[in-house]
């Protein structure tokens, strides 16, 4: 029953309850009367009646208002607490109850009010508590995702079905370089978070080497295992797989993935080999020679007495197989000094950091200023940095006691395959068998001793050093001379700098990841995607326009991977519309040479495996790939959501379904765009935003998104 | 009757000192310088022994070897593998094939003369 209508209720009762005893009673009375009685209470109470009925009817209004203050202050009071109760459950946790009304009204509304804020401080610190613990597995998240982009190794972690959880930033680069033909993401070598390591490594390897882990765990061995594998571009990889052990507290340990380390060895197999090449050519080369030199000298000898013409053919003999001789071990160690050099392990270091590393530890260790003379930047030399720092600073202490030079100079060049490291200082000459004993003597420089002379540290390096006078200039300086390195892995910065957080590289929540064909009906937020945008020159595929950028980010496990795109020029093969290229910024200079679609398609379509696609008004993209089904044989047959359409189902109302305009009603921050790649990663966005909202009106899975698309007004535009 | 020698070798080199030498024991010589005159030579020449270098233009010398120890008419030919190749595996495969010495360059002359005659048994 309404309010409204008890108030209704209450009042007749009260009506009821101020005439019904009277009018029962004068009843009761009436009935036991004679008629005289009756006509003499008739003529008294006629003649008061009106007074009577006054005051009843004065009696009853006041119980009415009496009433309806009641009621407004408990009943609907009351009504309005429970209603500010409700939201302070669920819309807004700070609004609080008005004390009004009644005491006991008001007492009621305080005790409420004490209860939201006792529940608030326990919200509050429950989520304190998880925000807390949440930031310190995100610290321990970042620190391993830290400490793994440091190692030199190449590191990449699977699962049990070889889908990448993390990878460093050198095994990154390592199977970039990896990778051959003409576009950035290509040949077979593709890392990023979730996707096959087969195709890097050799499929039935790696499971071998599972397997033999299996076994050795199981026998309670060290579960380790090595291979060297193969890559398709004929490179030579060894692998070392360690387990990644279930975290669970179970006596057997079950594997849940593995984690390998790579290491390029095709550089220093070559180096093996060159290696072994040297030797056949030195040993068996000279066998030969050796043994005609050796047989005609015994003849010569043991025969003194033969015929004069015999004589000088064995010794013209010995003279040519002697002269073969030194020519093939001349022409032997020009060939292969590199790979004779000693194996202590050098690394490639610039030579202008040596330098500075050098110049900080004299100018701290002995007060000596150090000036730079013309220094090549550019240089990488094979070093031991830290035995050739201490060298350097060894002979600037030699020279200070020595000469008390002024300051000490450094000079860096090269010639070939050498790189000049020069100490140059300006006094008095220097015997020979003073820097001999300076060469043979171990090292000190103050408190710090080395084990080792400056001959050992130059030997170590298959260098030489020397002493050398500039007389026009007053100054000497020591030359060391170092063997020039060729860095094997450029680093890049552009790609650290895209994303502003930090890389990407791990996600561990696909350890429980299954297997990944894609199913239609699983949550939108698990499935992998590529996102991808293509720059065209114009509007109408089916007039021949044509694809001159494609750019495509992936999303795995609800997170943008701005690490893993495909960034790509196309050349059109055909002239550009000079309309369209304020549009798309791209010249005609700069997709001239890029591979053409034949090309770039394969390589998109590797890269797009496995996932659903996502494209901003996608039917347009779609469209110029369709186009190229039958020249390329490339299909691109997995499910594709367009954010327009996703756009249009959740704000059916609205006008625009423009990306920028989305953008903007979503409240996304972009930086530039109209570039293929930075559209893809808005569209990234866009999509990563529209999930939850889908989710809010019950599309959960991709079949869903892809029913309710088809229904919007958009889908039935074409092109 | 003197014994026959054949040396097999594309060196020049080594084929004047080994020629001179053998002749001087009294041996009959010939001399090819290639796989294929060698086995020529084996038919035309009929040696005893024969001195035989593994690396040489057209047949090697293990392809010699193999061929003269697949024709039983040639079972009692002696054949010293003379070579620059002195790994333990080729010494082998060497004495594996059919080789009845085998030598590895640089060798004593004396050695090779006192081996050639133990083996054709006029020591």
């Amino acid at each position: 029953m309404k309010a409204k209508h008890r108030f209704a209720l209450a009042v007749v009762v009260l009506g009821l309850l101020m005439t019904g005893p009277f009018v029962v009673t004068s009843l009761l009375v009436w009935l036991d009367m004679k008629e005289a009685e009756r006509d003499m209470l008739t003529g008294l109470l006629l003649s008061r009646l009106p007074v009577g009925t006054m005051m009843t009817l004065f009696g009853f209004v006041i119980g009415v208002l009496v009433l309806h203050k009641l009621f407004k202050q408990y009943v609907e009071g009351l009504l309005r607490m429970a209603e500010t109760l409700r939201m302070m459950l669920s819309a807004n946790r700070n609004f609080r109850v008005t004390p009004e009304g009644p005491p006991e009204v008001q007492q009621l509304a305080r005790a409420a009010n004490d209860l939201a804020q006792q529940r608030d401080e326990l919200m509050d610190d429950v989520d304190a508590q998880i925000s807390r613990a949440k930031a310190s597995v995100e610290e321990e998240k970042n620190r391993l995702a830290a400490l793994m982009s440091e190692l030199a190794q190449a590191v990449v972690v699977c699962n049990l079905d070889g889908r990448i959880l993390l990878y460093n930033n050198r095994a990154r680069l390592q199977f970039k370089a990896l990778a051959q033909g003409p576009t950035s993401v290509s040949g077979g070598a593709l890392i990023g978070l979730g996707r096959s390591i087969f195709s890097i490594l050799e499929k039935n390897q790696v499971q071998h080497a599972q397997e033999v882990i299996s076994q050795r765990l199981s026998s309670g061995k060290t579960a380790m295992s090595n291979f060297i594998t193969t890559t398709r571009s004929g490179q030579l990889l060894r692998a070392q797989m360690v387990p990644v052990l279930s975290a669970s507290g179970d006596e057997t340990k079950a594997m849940s993935g593995y984690v390998l380390t790579v290491e390029n060895i095709t550089r220093s197999m070559e180096q093996e080999a060159r290696r072994d090449q040297a030797m056949h050519s030195m040993t068996e080369g000279s066998r030969s020679s050796l043994g005609s030199i050796r047989a005609a000298v015994t003849n010569l000898i043991d025969y003194p007495d033969m015929e004069v013409e015999l004589r000088e053919r064995f010794m013209r003999v010995v003279d040519d197989e002697a002269a073969r001789m030194s020519q093939r071990l001349d022409q032997t160690m020009a060939e292969f000094s590199d790979s004779m050099k000693t194996r202590w392990p050098l690394e490639d270091i610039l030579g202008i950091d040596v330098i500075a590393a050098a110049q900080r530890r004299i100018e701290d260790k002995l007060k000596l200023p150090i000036k730079m003379e013309e220094l090549d930047d550019t240089l990488w030399v094979k070093a031991d940095s830290f035995s050739l720092v201490f060298a350097l600073v060894f002979l600037a202490a030699k020279l200070q006691d020595h000469y008390e030079p002024r300051e000490l100079r450094f000079r860096l060049s090269s010639e070939g395959k050498l790189a000049y490291l020069d100490l140059i200082w300006a006094g008095a000459a220097m015997s020979s068998e003073t820097f001999y004993t300076w060469e043979m003597e171990t090292m000190q420089v103050g408190g710090e001793n080395s084990p080792l002379s400056l001959r050992d540290v130059i030997d170590r390096h298959g260098g030489e050093i020397w002493y050398q006078r500039e007389k026009a200039a007053h100054r000497a300086f020591f030359r060391f001379v170092l063997p020039v390195a060729t860095p094997e892995v450029a680093q890049e910065q552009d790609e650290r700098s895209r994303g502003a957080n930090r890389p990407e590289y791990y996600d561990f929540d696909l350890f429980n990841f299954e297997d990944k064909s894609i199913d239609l009906d699983r949550k939108l937020s698990d499935l992998t995607y590529t996102v991808f945008d293509t720059e065209t020159t114009g509007l109408e595929p089916s007039n021949g326009d044509e694809i001159i950028q494609v750019g495509a980010a992936r999303i795995v496990n609800n997170r943008l991977l701005r690490q893993e795109v495909f960034n790509q020029l196309v050349d059109p093969e055909r002239p550009l519309k000079p309309e369209s290229i304020p549009i798309h910024g791209i010249t005609e200079d700069m997709v001239r040479g890029q591979p053409n679609i034949d090309v770039v398609l394969p390589a998109f379509h590797e890269f797009c495996e496995d996932t659903v696609l996502i494209a901003h008004n996608a039917a347009f993209d779609m469209r110029f790939l369709q186009l190229k089904e039958e020249r390329t044989g490339i299909k691109f047959s997995q499910p594709v959501l367009d954010t327009l359409l996703l756009s249009a189902v959740i704000h059916p109302n609205q006008e625009s379904h423009k990306l920028d305009v989305i953008l903007e009603r979503l409240g996304i921050q972009i930086g530039s765009r109209h570039n293929a790649l930075e559209d893809a990663l808005a569209t990234a966005a866009v999509f990563l935003k529209l999930v939850p909202l889908l989710e809010e009106q019950g599309i959960m899975t991709v079949r869903q998104a892809l029913e309710a698309s088809e229904k919007t007004y958009f889908a039935r535009i074409k092109y | 009757m003197a014994h026959k020698i054949l040396i097999v070798d594309d060196e020049p080199n080594i084929v004047i000192s080994l020629e001179f030498l053998m002749k001087k024991e009294g041996f009959e010589i010939a001399v090819a310088t290639d796989g294929e005159e060698a086995l020529a030579k084996v038919a035309s020449f009929g040696p005893d022994l024969m001195l035989l270098d593994v690396m040489m233009p057209k047949k090697s010398g293990f392809e010699v070897c193999e061929a003269l120890r697949a024709d039983p008419a040639n079972a009692g030919l002696q054949i010293v593998m003379l070579t620059a190749k002195g790994r333990d595996t080729e010494v082998a495969k060497g004495l594996a094939i059919g080789a009845d010495a085998y030598v590895t360059k640089p060798f004593s002359t004396k050695e090779l003369v006192a081996k050639v005659k133990s083996m054709l048994g006029v020591a």
